[in-house]
């Protein structure tokens, strides 16, 4: 009884409580600080966070409009996630960056609904690079099926343009996330004459004893692999413990962080991971967000996570969406945007070397530029290399390009069947 | 002070024997009705329908299903999320196959289907009970989920995995889907709700109910008297099966509208719906919704109040509300091991002699 007068109260006070019309520009926040995959969540929502802070600090905002931050806790989980859309979706939300795949195929038929623009960097559905059928979702600057595409590129490097008759290993998280690769990778195995072996780890997977046994077995020249929170690390560990060669192991961008190599220590040493962006500490802006963040005493989190692979990362995202809404505010000449506005001007976004050297990242990212047809940006990516010693990533690689053709091709395939299950006539906003 | 007995005296062997035998808490489901159907979706917002209410209502479904093969019969079950996700699959198929079929419909033969597949399981339950008979659930758990992620035809061979619930409507209003407003989508499950609330009021008080309690109370003791266990335990998985098929097929037809079995219907549902039915009350029709209302409402109204009202930051908060969920479990269960719904009988006992205890 005590229960229900509780819910009752509380329904009458967030009832009334009706959202405010302010000056600002709404970047809701769908983070997961808790879970099994919280140590990926926290670095990126920090990244995040930072940047967007270091924007108001520094600039005041977006062409004078401050940027408000809400956060809402998914914990990697699509129930929350869908309530934490809920409860933000009438609020002017500009841009929703949900870091899960899961909660991304939650929320592509409700943001399309609602008119709500979607970016999922290097996550997500691949085919949403397909603009004209999915015109609210956005995955530049790389996709799954780039970073197959590119881990056997790289591969083909280091064995003289030919992996005939070698054998790869496709270690994967058994989600949406981890299956995304397969069509690609499947294909690619077609065309360049190496065979694949599909070995699933059932989420979380701590466990993963008879995968390496059967890797064991199958003595691949090659293990790929699409994890991410405790599977990364418990991945290398055992990789380590029956000494697979470190730099013959692949780890998709999600399973290249620190926090999944620290654990294994000098086990670790050499392994490689796909990024598609720069690492380190090494970059302008990070002066900026020590002395305007840090300094201050603004840091998202406890501030341990600055210069780490994912914090990078959440900090592009950032910045993509800062860009997204610069060029949203030149088109639609005022500042006080609009969801629709801010989706035309991811659409009309067109990161350059020039800029990034404005904005301190110099060398940060691959240009890129996207539009209506290409929500995907470019695709590049590069290797980085793990050393256990310094305990830093390096970069190996300079960029490496995708197989556009090939990636189009499916992606225009599967957009095409997503189209007609669900009624849509492709085309441009 | 709310109970005024005086004047309630049973004339008939119908009146004795009816579902609210006080005329006060006749008019309190009269007034729980009426409100539910006619005010709550005038006053409501979307917000509070589609992320409260709704997974509330389809929670509710669930611990019903679950209470009547716990509660009712004494049948342990760790199965229930991947009874749900067959009831999700069977709604994807179906509807994927046939588009033509009414939504409704198409809910209800995934039920269906859920019984069949928990008649199935429901087997070992024949030779095995307590501990054990959890275990053998805990494999259809494991096995189902396996079979979902692993073969292609479950779900149509999309590249992911993933199934996702393709718009559907009825009588001209979109009920599943994107576009469905929250009003068709609170009445979808209200309807479903109340009327599976319903029967499994009427089931458990019928002769079916009762040779479920005789099952529980005294298995052998039963079967002398004449209850056939064969057909008492597998009739209790099939009903209880057809209420948890119902729930997944809602949750993912009307509420997630996309999922994947891994993730949706992992072990860890098959728990949250057994403490649902633990803490609200075994064996009880008003416990399964308070044990929804506890697991699944007061974390988002916690979130509400301690993230949107008192502006705490949401991993705190997160945490927080772990902590006090899991400390509010604990003084339930210490201040009445049988449930909320227990709790509430005997608030009701005292409100009734009040004010002469003696």
């Amino acid at each position: 009884m005590k229960m229900t007068t509780f819910a009752a109260l509380l329904a009458a006070t967030t009832g009334l409580a009706a959202p405010a019309v302010a000056q600002d520009l709404h970047f809701p926040m769908l983070n997961y600080r808790t879970g099994p995959f919280a140590p990926g969540g926290i670095p990126f929502a920090d990244g995040y966070q930072d940047y967007l802070t270091l924007i108001n600090e520094r600039d005041g905002g977006i062409g004078g409009l401050p940027i408000r931050m809400s956060e809402c806790e998914t914990a990697y989980n699509t129930e929350r996630g869908v309530e934490c859309y809920e409860s933000i979706r009438g609020d002017n939300p500009l841009i929703l960056q949900p870091l899960s795949t899961g909660i991304t195929y939650q929320l592509i038929p409700r943001v399309t609904a609602d008119g709500v623009p979607l970016h999922t960097m290097g996550y997500g559905r691949t085919s949403a690079m397909e603009g004209e059928t999915f015109p609210w979702v956005f995955n530049y600057p790389a996709n799954y099926w780039d970073g197959a595409s590119v881990a056997i590129n790289y591969l083909l490097s280091q064995n003289g343009d030919s992996l005939d008759g070698k054998k790869i290993v496709l270690l994967y998280h058994n989600s949406a996330y981890g299956r995304e690769p397969i069509p690609t990778l499947e294909s690619l195995a077609a065309s360049n004459g190496f065979e694949l072996v599909l070995i699933p780890v059932d989420s979380p997977g701590q466990e993963q004893s008879s995968q390496w046994l059967q890797i064991r077995r199958e003595r691949p020249d090659y293990v790929i692999m699409w994890g991410w929170g405790v599977m990364n690390a418990v991945a290398i560990q055992e990789a380590a413990n029956i000494r697979f060669p470190m730099d013959h192991f692949i780890g998709i961008w999600w399973s290249g962080s620190e926090n999944d190599v620290v654990p294994v220590g000098a086990g670790a040493d050499g392994y490689t991971a796909l990024t598609f962006h720069g690492v380190g500490r090494d970059y302008p802006v990070y002066d900026d967000i020590q002395t305007y963040v840090v300094d201050r005493g603004m840091a998202a989190g406890n501030g341990d996570q600055i210069g780490s692979a994912v914090y990078s990362r959440g900090l592009y995202a950032a910045m993509l969406a800062v860009e997204a809404a610069r060029t949203a505010q030149e088109l639609a000449g005022h500042a006080q945007i609009t969801a629709a506005e801010m989706r035309n001007g991811m659409e009309h976004l067109s990161i350059t070397e020039e800029r990034l050297t404005e904005l301190g990242l110099p060398n940060f990212s691959a240009p890129f530029d996207v539009n209506c047809q290409n929500h995907g940006g470019g695709g590049a990516a590069m290797m980085q290399q793990w050393d256990a010693d310094t305990q830093t990533w390096s970069l190996i690689t300079d960029w490496i390009q995708s197989d556009r053709t090939l990636i189009g091709e499916l992606a225009t395939a599967d957009a095409a069947a997503y189209a007609t299950e669900n009624n849509i006539t492709p085309g441009c906003l | 002070m709310l109970y005024r007995e005086a004047g309630d005296f049973k004339t008939s062997y119908a009146s004795d024997n009816q579902t609210f035998p006080i005329r006060f808490d006749r008019y309190a489901y009269w007034v729980v009705m009426a409100v539910a159907f006619l005010v709550l979706p005038m006053v409501m917002n979307d917000y509070w329908a589609n992320s409260i209410v709704v997974p509330f209502m389809i929670y509710v479904i669930a611990a019903l299903g679950l209470n009547i093969l716990i509660g009712y019969t004494g049948l342990l079950s760790l199965g229930t999320a991947a009874f749900m996700a067959v009831g999700a699959y069977a709604t994807f198929k179906l509807t994927t196959a046939f588009p033509a079929m009414p939504i409704y419909l198409v809910f209800l033969l995934s039920g269906l289907v859920t019984s069949a597949v928990g008649v199935l399981f429901g087997l070992p339950s024949l030779k095995i009970k307590g501990f054990y008979l959890a275990v053998a659930t805990l494999a259809a758990q494991f096995f189902l989920i396996w079979l979902f992620t692993r073969y292609g035809w479950f779900f149509n061979y999309s590249s992911t995995g993933q199934i996702s619930m393709p718009e559907r409507s009825m009588f001209g209003v979109t009920i599943t889907g994107a576009t469905a407003s929250s009003t068709a989508v609170y009445f979808t499950c209200l309807i479903f709700t109340v009327a599976m609330a319903w029967l499994a009021r009427n089931l458990t008080r019928g002769q079916m109910g009762r040779t479920w309690m005789a099952i529980r109370d005294m298995d052998i003791a039963a079967e002398i008297i004449g209850v056939n266990p064969l057909i008492a335990k597998l009739s209790s998985f099939a009903v209880s099966s057809f209420f948890v098929g119902v729930a997944g097929a809602l949750m993912f037809g009307v509420y997630l509208g996309a999922v994947e079995a891994g993730e949706a219907f992992g072990i860890n549902k098959s728990f949250l719906v057994l403490f649902m039915v633990i803490i609200g009350g075994l064996g009880s029709i008003l416990g399964s919704f308070l044990g929804a209302a506890f697991l699944v409402v007061l974390p988002v109204l916690l979130k509400i109040l301690l993230v949107d009202n008192l502006g705490w930051p949401a991993d705190l908060a997160r945490h927080l509300e772990i902590m006090i969920i899991g400390a509010l479990i604990i003084v339930v269960l210490i201040a009445e091991p049988h449930g909320m719904a227990a709790l509430w009988r005997t608030v009701k006992e005292k409100l009734r002699l009040w004010p002469f205890p003696h």
